[in-house]
């Protein structure tokens, strides 16, 4: 099989895209495979991975898919688990429902919710902003992922304020400790992987990942 | 506890990195992409780039340079220099750079932070804050690359930026630039209890141990380093070893 492969990294309006797209196209160099920075629904249908990005609120998030019509799509796509990667926001937009700025839906690819952080430890700032080490939840759980080859323990480039607390364990894929708490850091259903972090900002092993997702479709 | 963020720093005028001592004599250091990949590779957390003449000239950053510098970096890289509008903003992201520094204009137009907070969020508007430790114990802001005094007090002013909603200061001693002489840690304490938000600091670093007392001392989030690496004094590298030995948190892979 050679045939060419789309990846639909969405726009739904929330947040600087330039250094994803940037790490997209390098890690996609030489392979056979359309990366498409799009918001058109026909575009995102036909795709053969998509990449759910966004920085900011939560409630903006989902207004910003509900006005473009990707809800559904988005949610077929998932039942159809086809390879997605979301990033910072956009795993948290895979949950049920969110408490950033009141109660608010959404996906609900997977259950569970959406919290603030608890209160930190003396001179724990939030946002949790800067390199924090990801360790599988379970050991030898990243073996046959897309985290196959990222030592337990590297460091990657977080900020966020909200962290995910997913109903259901088994989708909890690597853990972090932040300020004393542990928190979820990446979300891993079949072929959909959730990371709280900037894998596009984490250096050469943060690209790892992205290489590894791309791969992953080829 | 958190990993402390070394942020190699790169004053930019025309096609190069230059050095200021005490913001007035340059020295030119070499090509920002050089230097840029050169300190991505030693394991730089962030790149801090700095136009430092655009303010002055009233002129936006040379965009072009921009995206070559930052092309083949991935790790955050924050932007500063003759920063005026939403659309300066705008076209820097998407040159493929992260966080945006502001310093001259939001002094003039303080509601600007504000404005740039509601459309870029707080995690990508920084606060650059230049001070002078005048000889009375005022801690004057300057603006325009260091050169123009304002009359504004340095901590009514932060605390002031932090009610627009800006979610990072970067501080910078125009007495220690380019000296060695460590950090100014009495005003970094002061700003670190007022700051909810990280506080990156620049200006004196020399010794290893004037590195670890900005962090142990002042509480520091992140070290902004320039003198000490252009002149290849030390690596990164050496610098996050030393910080680890002496447990402090830094990233090593």
């Amino acid at each position: 099989m050679s045939s060419k492969k789309t990846i639909a990294i969405v726009d739904y309006g929330v947040g600087n895209l330039g250094s994803l797209i940037k790490a997209f196209k390098q890690s996609a160099a030489g392979l056979d495979v359309d990366v498409i920075l799009t918001e058109e629904s026909t575009i995102i249908q036909q795709a053969h991975g998509l990449v759910l990005p966004g920085q900011g609120a939560f409630k903006t998030g989902m207004g910003g898919l509900h006005k473009r019509g990707l809800v559904d799509i988005i949610q077929q796509k998932a039942r159809e688990d086809v390879p997605m990667l979301g990033i910072c926001l956009g795993p948290q937009l895979f949950f049920t429902e969110s408490e950033e700025f009141g109660l608010t839906g959404g996906l609900n690819i997977l259950p569970g919710r959406v919290v603030h952080f608890p209160p930190l430890a003396e001179h724990e700032k939030v946002p949790h902003m800067g390199w924090n080490a990801i360790t599988p939840a379970v050991e030898g759980q990243w073996q046959n992922s897309i985290f196959e080859t990222i030592p337990p323990g590297a460091s990657m480039y977080f900020v966020h304020s909200y962290i995910m607390v997913p109903g259901n364990k088994e989708h909890i894929f690597a853990t972090t400790q932040y300020g004393g708490h542990t928190f979820c850091s990446v979300v891993r259903k079949g072929n959909i992987y959730g990371c709280q972090f900037h894998p596009e900002k984490s250096g050469p092993t943060g690209l790892r990942i992205i290489k590894s997702y791309i791969d992953s479709l080829m | 506890m958190k990993n402390i963020r070394i942020i190699p720093r790169l004053d930019i005028k025309g096609p190069n990195v230059v050095k200021p001592v005490n913001t007035e004599a340059l020295r030119v250091m070499g090509k920002p992409q050089e230097m840029a990949q050169r300190y991505y590779q030693d394991g730089a957390d962030e790149l801090l780039y700095l136009d430092i003449v655009a303010s002055l000239y009233q002129r936006s950053i040379d965009f072009d340079l921009l995206k070559s510098v930052v092309e083949n970096i991935f790790i955050p890289v924050t932007v500063g220099g003759g920063i005026r509008s939403v659309q300066d903003i705008d076209n820097i992201l998407r040159c493929g750079a992260d966080k945006v520094a502001i310093n001259t204009y939001a002094v003039h137009n303080p509601q600007f932070l504000k404005e740039a907070v509601e459309r870029f969020g707080s995690q990508c508007i920084v606060l650059f804050v230049e001070v002078k430790h005048q000889s009375n114990g005022f801690n004057e802001v300057y603006t325009d690359g260091g050169r123009e005094h304002t009359g504004k007090d340095a901590l009514e002013w932060i605390k002031e930026a932090l009610a627009l909603g800006v979610g990072e200061i970067l501080l910078t001693s125009i007495d220690r630039d380019g000296t060695r002489k460590g950090y100014d840690l009495d005003f970094i304490k002061q700003v670190n209890a007022v700051a909810q938000v990280p506080v990156v600091v620049h200006g004196g670093a020399g010794s290893f141990e004037s590195l670890e007392a900005a962090v142990t001392q002042g509480h520091a989030d992140a070290l902004a380093i320039s003198s000490i690496l252009h002149y290849k004094e030390t690596t990164i590298r050496d610098i996050k070893k030393y910080l680890a030995a002496h447990h402090i948190n830094v990233r090593l892979d």
